[in-house]
């Protein structure tokens, strides 16, 4: 067992708990740190990846921007009785939990057959060079040149928006 | 001997179930939206993993704009969950079915 295989099981098994605790969690703020914890884990496996600019942006966008924004807005709303919002334990959820696990079941069955000789186990040789910033910024300003002056369009619609939406009717 | 593909396949089909779970079973219309966040950053581990392991750098850019229209999305989502808390004072997403014929 080589020290990477050691790492993708310990940062499985970490993100795999974060995400299931930040379904349990009764309190928001704890969810929103244990989603917090689960970036992380995801900016690590896109280093195992060898995908760097991803794993900052992972960090800093994620992590620095929107998951600060949910956090600024679950204490805006200052939600102060959790009592009130008590999930129901009822028949639904059973159904719920039932079905997902039959999903998870089947594409872990169907993933391991059709691995089976291992669905490629090793990293294209070239994986090292395109995730770099230089190899990102290559493609991100040639080949996908259009969709990256769109994103800017978008990004300005969303301001836009989110200052219309939130501001105080007059 | 690397990790296979398929490992990081499968974390991801686990994670985005429970992003599903999530968003199924919780009321929390805050919480409901992360749930959603970790279901767009299962996807993307899916598709890093298939950039790497194919050597095409299209896979990574994809993701670089899924976290640009994350980013909106959660800047108009958490708007909207402000101008809703503001009129209904809840956030249960059972209380709020004004859209609901």
């Amino acid at each position: 067992m080589t020290p990477e295989t050691l790492a993708f099981f310990f940062l499985a098994a970490f993100a795999v708990t974060t995400a299931v605790m930040m379904v349990l969690q009764r309190n928001p703020v704890m969810s929103a740190i244990c989603l917090i914890g689960n970036f992380f884990a995801l900016a690590a496996f896109y280093l195992l990846l060898r995908a760097q600019l991803l794993a900052v942006l992972q960090i800093v966008v994620y992590t620095g921007a929107i998951m600060v924004l949910v956090v600024f807005v679950i204490m805006l709303l200052n939600l102060g009785d959790e009592e009130r919002l008590r999930e129901r334990f009822s028949f639904s959820m059973g159904l719920v939990l039932a079905l997902v696990a039959g999903f998870v079941a089947e594409l872990a069955t169907i993933l391991f057959t059709a691995g089976n000789p291992p669905l490629r186990a090793e990293l294209h040789p070239q994986a090292e060079a395109i995730g770099t910033v230089e190899g990102m910024g290559t493609a991100m300003f040639g080949k996908f040149l259009l969709p990256f002056e769109i994103t800017s369009l978008l990004l300005l619609a969303a301001i836009v928006g989110a200052v219309v939406l939130a501001k105080k009717k007059a | 001997m690397g990790i296979p593909l398929s490992w990081y396949l499968t974390l991801s089909a686990i994670m985005f179930s429970v992003g599903v779970a999530g968003v199924l079973l919780r009321r929390n219309v805050i919480v409901v939206f992360m749930c959603i966040e970790l279901m767009l950053n299962s996807v993307n581990l899916t598709l890093v993993a298939f950039s790497s392991f194919l050597g095409d750098i299209t896979g990574q850019v994809l993701v670089f704009f899924v976290m640009a229209v994350a980013a909106a999305e959660a800047a108009v989502g958490l708007a909207i969950v402000i101008a809703l808390f503001r009129n209904k004072k809840t956030v249960n997403i059972d209380e709020i079915n004004i859209l609901k014929w």
